[in-house]
């Protein structure tokens, strides 16, 4: 064992430092923030910014150098089955990158009015990034379950955020359900150290591998209890009804970066599958469960976001929907659709928190719809009773405008429409199901895919008319300028992802074929010189 | 002493199980505790039961009578973690008592009727 732990190469160049960075420093800035005056909201405000920032930035420089290598970093330079290890492969750094452009966007759009509606505000955002880091990161199952609920704990409070009774009771919901989930985790994580005798991911592979893999059955069945966590982060039917409660309960900012969080839940599922179950004796394990649940959820999110009568409600059930599009993909064993799918995961993402902010904008100061009111009470109304009222030369406000302009963004990206990134994305995953054979289950999802996206379309359709278009009495909507950045910087992503379609796509197809090989994982975490030995 | 413990994990989880599904937000916290102590429990078996194994490899110990240290640590971590988690579900349960006046989990009494905006006197 000593010989392993010195044969680590030492690490001499600082920039290899980059991969803990993202973690250390929302922890260290949040830490210090907790320890201020709560009237500095303006120092607090520039100190998440910089942070905030400097994770875009060092997100960046790692998903370049993961396109390289993967990036391995060894914690107090243990060797990788007895410390910790965190990895900055290819997925992880996406996701890094995903999230600090959601967390940034989410962080300026604050800055008008929602970080001062509470208390430590800052400090709960930055934990939050850092745990979502972590789990991006890590590269063993407990030090998963600890981001997670670092993850966890910052988003109760942020949900909570600004407080009142729809926030406290969707809470309440909230906690209870992640905390039965964290028990999930747990029961899962300790199956598989009860029949693995290992809890790193690199070092579970390699044992997967060997022959000798004794109690199978049982690891399984820890590796379905685990699912289950996961599939409840994500929210995928029937155990994500939660969601759209909770996020439509939220304040924007929170929302937004909530967005993320059910990501998270994708991400662990998609790498635990294809580095455990891609090869090796439990090959294509649950896979065909993964599939139903993301058709399930696609067909639940459309049923839904068809019934949502705000634009926050729509927003979840759009969340829905995309977790459940990258389920199926990755449960239709499909390389070629997968890495489409990773392509339409960041639109997605982006176009739903950007749809959560606009919400926000939009619906401020109405009067919450009234449980009484019809779902189309347009329906029950004389259209022929505003003709008298006149519409000719009525200005259109700047502010209404630009709002407009995003929300169309918003609809084009979410529905899959032409000429944006979730049209190129959904194009992605239609042209890798039907090369080759087309099985029984790549027609179903193509059918629900396509039916998704019409489903998509006409409530948000609907809902622009109503808020956008509609005359009211309402002051028309008053755009701040960190609102408008925020906005601005979400939907540039979102176009940027469709005018650098090519990189972005063909970054996606380097990633599954990255995760496709979970012996090239296994010796980047473990070493040449431990590959496929016994335990 | 496997018998006493899986009988313990199990009355555990059923308990909590059964107090969880309850619809007072009391009774919720309370099962969820005793899942997690059946939870807990469950990892410290995970690394197989043995009496009077100390954690540590010391001077001339016997490799063989040394217990696993692995799913100590792991339930040591789960607990503080679940310790925070649970107080700070209940802070959120005393709000919600606080501002909708009632303990059940749906934030209203059952029994009575929503009142009606347009009539409130029936």
């Amino acid at each position: 064992m000593n010989a392993t732990v010195l044969n680590a190469p030492l690490v001499s160049d600082w920039t290899d430092h980059l991969v803990v960075l993202p973690i250390v420093l929302p922890i260290a800035v949040a830490g210090a923030m907790f320890l201020m005056d709560e009237r500095r909201s303006r120092l607090k405000g520039a100190l998440s910014l910089a942070t905030v920032l400097a994770l875009l930035g060092i997100s960046l420089i790692l998903v370049w150098r993961a396109s390289e290598a993967a990036q391995i970093y060894r914690l107090g330079n243990w060797a990788a089955p007895y410390g910790i290890v965190l990895v900055a492969d290819r997925l992880s750094a996406l996701m890094l990158a995903l999230g600090s452009v959601l967390g940034l966007c989410a962080l300026v759009f604050s800055f008008a009015r929602w970080g001062r509606a509470g208390p430590r505000f800052h400090g709960l955002f930055l934990l939050l990034l850092m745990g979502v880091n972590g789990a991006f990161l890590t590269g063993d199952l407990f030090n998963l379950f600890v981001f997670f609920e670092v993850m966890l704990a910052a988003s109760y409070g942020l949900v909570l955020h600004g407080s009142g009774e729809t926030r406290i009771r969707a809470g309440l919901g909230y906690i209870a359900v992640n905390l039965v989930a964290s028990l999930f985790f747990l029961v899962g994580v300790s199956l598989i150290y009860g029949t693995m005798g290992t809890l790193n991911m690199a070092d579970l592979a390699r044992r997967l591998a060997a022959p000798e893999a004794g109690e199978l059955a049982l690891f399984e069945i820890g590796c379905a209890i685990l699912g289950i966590a996961f599939l409840i982060k994500c929210s995928a039917w029937p155990l994500g009804f939660w969601l759209p409660t909770t996020y439509a309960a939220a304040s924007a900012p929170a929302a937004a970066i909530l967005a993320i969080l059910s990501k998270v839940g994708i991400y662990v599922v998609v790498r635990l599958s294809l580095l455990l179950f891609g090869a090796g004796l439990s090959e294509g394990f649950g896979q065909t469960w993964i599939l139903a649940a993301g058709l399930a959820t696609m067909a639940y999110g459309a049923i839904g976001i068809l019934a949502a009568r705000d634009l926050t409600r729509a927003a979840g059930y759009a969340v829905m929907i995309s977790s459940g599009t990258v389920l199926a993909a990755l449960g239709s064993g499909n390389d070629r659709a997968l890495s489409g799918a990773l392509y339409y995961l960041l639109g997605s993402t982006l176009a739903a928190g950007a749809l959560f902010l606009l919400a926000e904008i939009l619906q401020r100061g109405r009067d919450p719809l009234e449980a009484a009111q019809a779902v189309f009470a347009d329906e029950y109304r004389d259209p022929f009773d505003d003709a008298d009222a006149t519409e000719i030369g009525r200005a259109i406000p700047a502010a209404v405008a630009l709002l407009g302009s995003g929300f169309l963004v918003c609809t084009l990206m979410l529905a899959g429409v032409p000429p944006l990134s979730g049209f190129v994305g959904k194009l992605a995953i239609f042209t890798g199901l039907t090369t080759g054979t087309t099985t029984a289950s790549a027609w179903w999802l193509i059918t629900a895919l396509t039916l998704s996206s019409f489903a998509t379309l006409m409530p948000m359709v609907r809902l622009g008319i109503k808020n956008l278009w509609v005359p009211s009495d309402d002051p028309p909507p008053v755009l701040r300028l960190s609102e408008f950045a925020a906005l601005a910087g979400l939907l540039a992503a979102c176009v940027a992802l469709a005018l650098w379609g090519g990189p972005a796509l063909a970054y996606a197809d380097e990633t599954v074929r990255w995760l496709a090989q979970p012996q090239e994982y296994v010796r980047a975490v473990l070493g040449p010189t431990r590959e496929g030995g016994g335990s | 002493m496997e018998i006493v413990l899986s009988l313990g994990i199990g009355v555990f989880a059923a308990s909590g199980i059964w107090l969880m599904l309850r619809p007072r937000t009391f009774q919720v916290v309370l099962g969820i505790s005793l899942l997690s102590y059946a939870v807990n429990l469950f990892i410290f078996a995970m690394g197989r039961l043995t009496v009077g194994a100390p954690p540590v490899l010391g001077a001339g110990a016997d490799i063989v009578s040394v217990d696993d240290p692995v799913p100590q640590a792991l339930v040591l971590t789960a607990l503080v973690i679940g310790f925070a988690l649970t107080a700070l579900f209940l802070v959120v349960l005393l709000a919600a008592r606080g501002i909708t006046g009632s303990d059940h989990v749906d934030g209203r009494e059952p029994h009575l009727a929503e009142p009606n905006p347009e009539n409130p006197h029936p």
